[in-house]
């Protein structure tokens, strides 16, 4: 129920013209009935521009966020009567993060467009971004003319060269011919395999050649085999280890998020009584809720997690990566496991930690024939009894439960902020974090019970992430409530997207979690540098620049403020009601609160703070 | 730590060797010698890579390297079963008195003489890297004024080709 904007309106105009229209040329009209992807065209003569557009169209591509600039400029012509919608974003970075949020929450490709030079280098960092998180996304940009290259033409930047290492793979096209077999690839290898992030480079010169457009292509990626299907016989010693093992654990990755196995992972689990725990990546792949779900691992994980991994005897970890943030020092990580380590990308497979049985291949694939190879183990009277260490898991939990205080000073709590919100919107909705504080909250704090409700910047760490891939994510799943929990850090360095949101009918809804503080940076600066607070104070709090509520009307939202626990519950409801235009609220919480658990940076696991001074007691004996 | 000579087949399309090269410095790797050329094969080049590294840390940069989409296929070339080979072009002070002492050195490594100056030689000689390290100490006595050097090239012993063997990528 969204409010009609003039620019939706607009749109909606543009293409009920063209398509009445009998003059319009006759390959635009061709584009728009063909059945994308399925019917074979035949050969038609159009521009290159009109040949990338043709191409997305075919693709199945139904929106694509962007800036036009000099050298894309000739794509925006066909764009103008395209299927494809357009979303004209505020700055290139928003367009990058709307793809990535797109993309996360419905499992499409997301796709951004900017132009040569700075509208190029503006996706660098959500480039970055999908390259560390194995988001697919094709990022489509202007060249400078094929004759310019090279002899630092106006806004020309070497993007392809500038991406190299962070895409999954780039291309700087040659001519027109080219650009449907390239687009086609770009899709298949942004979404195949490992996801990843793939850049499409078009000099302005090939976008006005004249050329033709055939559909389908044939891909031509002699060097690309992914491998889908594992080893039976590495399933079949996984299985074996997992029926023997008396302190298993599964360390659940985004990769099993991606692949679509939660359904799988969910029986595997239940079929073994294992112990699941979900990085920061995959929190929904698995029920929060579950009994067998010991929560996050890593450096704000749970007791049980942290000490589940640290202790265990075999350790399966699925479409997981053995980060620096969930091994902590890794010398020193899981002494005393086995490890089963299931990946599609084999670089990953024994990149950090030593691994006893590798398993390339897609995790559903990997999960279903360990399902089945697991049963064969079972009815050959094969399983361990993990009562012993479910008791010691559930007496850790017990002990030790994700909490945390009252702020002493009477201000309001960040952390019963992001927990109502979580306990008032229910686990259907879409939540989306910047990158700090309110980040781990966020991912403490509300309980995800299904796949794809989580969206976070977890590899690269990207403040700013979150209000544009709250709109990418409210474009994809228009039907879905998505909220962005964001830091007043994080809010300022993006906003400027809720214009887009405001003008394009996205209506988002955005929880500062205003503490007036660069609020992570701080509380490492209470711990580990004498609380000596250098550069982190923003003056958001002290000054009120800016007024969030202020700003968001600005940008055309609506404003709401909250600044005590009171008022929380009807804030949030009163948000809730809003359905025709992006809502911010701006909480107005204490700046002294921290996120615990905590193991510190370079540290090891076994050194995990259970709060400020207070080291979980965990007698060696009990083991 | 190792010497490790890789044969890395890829498309033969522009920037490949930047993504292939980048990848090693990337990674923290240094390449010791680098050659680059055509196969049988006009769509193919062959990088001929030697890297000195542990065996562990190899793994991963060869598993990188498998992923970069123009790389069809990576070989480790075993010295007990292949033929590798530098060349390297010197260039060294000879003048009426030292000329025979020099060309005698020069049949004695099976080198040729490309160039003749009235007071210098330029020596062609191809051979593996130790054969040319020993022709270039013996020459150090008479005056190198220049030389250069290509990267090594390594090739399979046996009738097997690299080109037609299984695959070695996994994804």
């Amino acid at each position: 129920m969204t409010r009609p904007t003039p620019e939706t309106l607009a749109h909606t105009a543009r293409r009920a013209r063209a398509a009445a229209d009998p003059t319009l040329d006759v390959d635009q009209a061709a584009a728009r009935t063909a059945t994308p992807a399925v019917r074979p065209t035949t050969a038609a003569q159009v521009s290159g521009a009109s040949s990338l557009v043709r191409s997305l169209e075919a693709l199945d591509v139904d929106v694509v966020f962007g800036i036009p600039g000099g050298a894309i400029l000739p794509a925006y012509d066909p764009l103008y009567d395209s299927t494809v919608r357009h979303i004209l974003v505020r700055h290139e970075q928003g367009a990058g993060h709307a793809a990535t949020g797109y993309a996360q929450a419905t499992g499409k490709v997301g796709v951004c467009i900017a132009t040569s030079g700075p509208g190029a280098t503006n996706l660098v960092t959500p480039i970055a971004d999908a390259y560390m998180d194995s988001v697919a996304m094709v990022a489509i940009t202007g060249q400078v003319a094929r004759p310019s290259i090279g002899t630092d033409a106006f806004q020309e930047a070497d993007i392809q060269g500038i991406t190299l290492p962070i895409t999954k793979h780039n291309f700087l096209v040659q001519n027109a011919e080219e650009i449907p077999r390239v687009l086609a690839e770009a899709f298949h290898l942004a979404s195949s395999g490992r996801p990843g992030p793939v850049l499409v480079d078009i000099p302005k010169d090939v976008l006005q050649a004249q050329t033709t457009f055939t559909w389908p292509p044939t891909l031509d990626l002699p060097g690309y085999r992914p491998t889908l299907h594992p080893h039976g016989k590495q399933i079949r010693e996984a299985a074996r280890l997992m029926a023997i093992a008396r302190r298993p654990v599964l360390y659940v990755g985004g990769g099993v998020l991606k692949a679509g196995a939660t359904e799988g992972l969910l029986r595997l689990a239940e079929q073994t009584g294992i112990p699941v725990v979900t990085t920061l990546m995959a929190l929904g792949a698995f029920p929060d809720s579950h009994q067998q779900h010991l929560g996050m691992p890593g450096m704000h994980g749970t007791v049980a997690a942290v000490y589940g991994l640290q202790k265990a005897d075999l350790i399966v970890a699925l479409g997981a990566r053995f980060d620096d943030r969930v091994t902590g020092k890794l010398d020193s990580f899981a002494p005393d496991a086995a490890v089963v380590h299931a990946d599609i990308d084999p670089a990953e497979i024994g990149k950090n930690r030593h691994v006893d049985v590798p398993i390339v291949g897609d995790a559903k694939h990997v999960i279903d024939e360990l399902i089945a190879a697991v049963t064969v183990e079972r009815s050959a009277g094969h399983t361990a009894d993990l009562g012993d260490w479910w008791t010691q898991l559930d007496d850790l939990r017990n002990r030790y439960p994700l909490g945390y205080d009252e702020p002493a000073d009477g201000t309001l709590s960040p952390q019963y902020v992001i927990k109502r919100l979580g306990e008032i919107v229910g686990s259907d909705a879409i939540f989306v974090a910047g990158v700090g504080q309110h980040q781990m909250w966020a991912s403490q704090f509300i309980s995800y019970e299904k796949p794809n409700t989580w969206l976070n910047s977890g590899g690269l760490g990207t403040m700013g992430y979150a209000v544009p891939a709250a709109m990418g994510a409210k474009v994809g799943k228009p039907d879905t409530v998505v909220w962005a929990v964001d830091g007043d850090g994080c809010f300022q360095m993006t906003n400027q997207e809720l214009a887009t949101c405001a003008l394009e009918g996205i209506p988002v809804k955005i929880a500062v979690i205003n503490n007036g503080n660069l609020g992570m940076v701080r509380q490492w600066q209470t711990l580990f540098y004498n609380e000596r607070y250098s550069n982190t104070e923003l003056g958001t709090h002290k000054h009120r620049i800016p007024d969030f509520v202020k700003l968001a009307e600005a940008l055309g939202c609506v404003g709401l403020r909250c600044e005590n626990a009171a008022d929380v519950d009807k804030t949030i409801a009163a948000a809730m009601e809003i359905n025709d235009a992006p809502v911010v609220i701006d909480f107005v919480v204490g700046k002294d609160a921290m996120v615990w658990p905590m193991v510190a940076a370079g540290t090891s696991n076994d050194e995990i703070m259970f709060a400020r001074g207070v080291r979980p007691v965990f007698d060696e004996d009990d083991i | 730590m190792t010497m490790h000579t890789l044969s890395v087949l890829v498309e033969n399309k522009p920037g490949v060797l930047a993504r292939v090269s980048g990848l090693f410095s990337r990674r923290g790797f240094n390449i010791d010698s680098l050659a680059v050329g055509e196969t049988e094969n006009p769509d193919v080049s062959r990088i001929t890579i030697v890297v000195n590294a542990d065996s562990s840390p190899l793994e991963q940069v060869t598993k990188q390297l498998n992923k970069l989409v123009n790389v069809l296929k990576i070989v480790e070339l075993d010295p007990q079963v292949s033929v590798a080979r530098e060349l390297l072009l010197v260039k060294v002070r000879a003048d009426r008195s030292a000329r025979s002492q020099v060309l005698e050195t020069v049949n004695l490594f099976r080198a040729r003489v490309v160039d003749v100056a009235p007071d210098t030689l330029t020596i062609e000689a191809t051979g593996t890297p130790d054969k040319l390290d020993a022709l270039l100490r013996d020459l150090e006595s008479f005056g190198i004024k220049e030389m250069v050097q290509s990267g090594l090239v390594a090739i399979g012993r046996g009738s097997r080709s690299i080109t037609a063997g299984p695959a070695l990528r996994a994804a």
